[in-house]
């Protein structure tokens, strides 16, 4: 098998918050009924998290189950790790409507480290990044000026998000950009 | 700046997180329909001073079509709806009683 390369080839930055690529990453698409609990059984022993409610995102030391629509959730895992994540919610869910895929190449996952995060995302989001209206635990599917973007807290000053590998550096430099000047004010600071 | 909640997310998204998608609760006339359906099917839409119902997808989310109501003129939204059904919800219809009365949308009242 050749060999796995993350989009970012680990590149990191440091401003007023560290950017950084968290290297390879096991991501499963899991869609069906999120109610049902066979899918979310399943789900939670492959991430080794809890299971989001609506738009929740539920985050462990080695995974965490990322609320992305009423009927798909994306598990996050160990990359060596997701094609067996994969067999296994296959088998769980066997005989029902569903779909689970392999899909870590899919996507780049870039953490933010640093107490003015919130205002570095706001400078690229239309979401409210305000400490009252996004928290840990929440999963924010939103807009980093032209693309697509999933956006989740794992502490008060750390957070990752998601974007397309196509995009991955472009996202990069606009988080890069956008930490490198240091914080208005704007938004309180954790 | 148009602000809308996503009734299957949950989450106040920004206008420029969606895609407008036209006027709500369309009805099909196709093969097999006069000229004059088709041409009010296709073409002819409403275009209110006021009170109006759209069609918007939550593209930068979960993806998913829903309906709005707002007013045209200030921009208020009374609400959004799933797109899973054929006119607006009663509630719904009531609440923009209650703030616009007197308002009228195709035979909506």
């Amino acid at each position: 098998m050749s060999e796995v390369v993350s989009a970012l080839h680990g590149r990191r930055t440091e401003g007023s918050v560290a950017v950084r690529d968290t290297g390879p990453r096991g991501m499963i698409q899991v869609r069906g009924d999120l109610g049902a609990e066979a899918l979310q059984s399943v789900c939670r022993e492959v991430a080794g998290s809890g299971f989001p409610g609506q738009g929740g995102a539920e985050v462990s030391d080695q995974g965490a189950v990322l609320w992305m629509s009423p009927d798909e959730v994306l598990v996050l895992t160990a990359r060596d790790r997701a094609a067996e994540g994969v067999t296994r919610i296959g088998a769980a869910l066997a005989g029902t409507h569903h779909l689970a895929v392999d899909v870590s190449d899919a996507r780049a996952v870039i953490a933010l480290e640093g107490a003015g995060l919130r205002e570095v995302l706001a400078r690229l989001t239309p979401a409210n990044m305000h400490p009252e209206a996004f928290r840990p635990g929440q999963m924010r599917r939103t807009r980093l000026a032209q693309v697509a973007a999933g956006i989740w807290l794992t502490s008060e000053t750390s957070a990752e998000l998601i974007c397309f590998r196509s995009v991955a550096d472009y996202v990069f430099d606009l988080l890069a950009n956008a930490a490198a000047s240091p914080a208005v004010g704007h938004l309180p600071v954790a | 700046m148009l602000t809308l909640q996503c009734p299957y997310c949950g989450v106040q998204c920004d206008e420029t997180e969606l895609s407008p998608g036209g006027e709500a609760h369309l009805t099909r006339f196709g093969p097999g329909s006069d000229d004059t359906e088709f041409e009010q099917y296709l073409f002819l839409r409403e275009n209110p001073r006021g009170v109006h119902f759209e069609r918007w997808r939550h593209a930068y989310g979960c993806g998913k079509w829903f309906h709005a109501a707002r007013c045209t003129m200030t921009l208020e939204v009374f609400g959004t709806y799933p797109a899973q059904v054929t006119e607006p919800p009663a509630d719904l219809i009531e609440k923009i009683r209650e703030k616009r009365p007197g308002w009228r949308w195709r035979d909506l009242a």
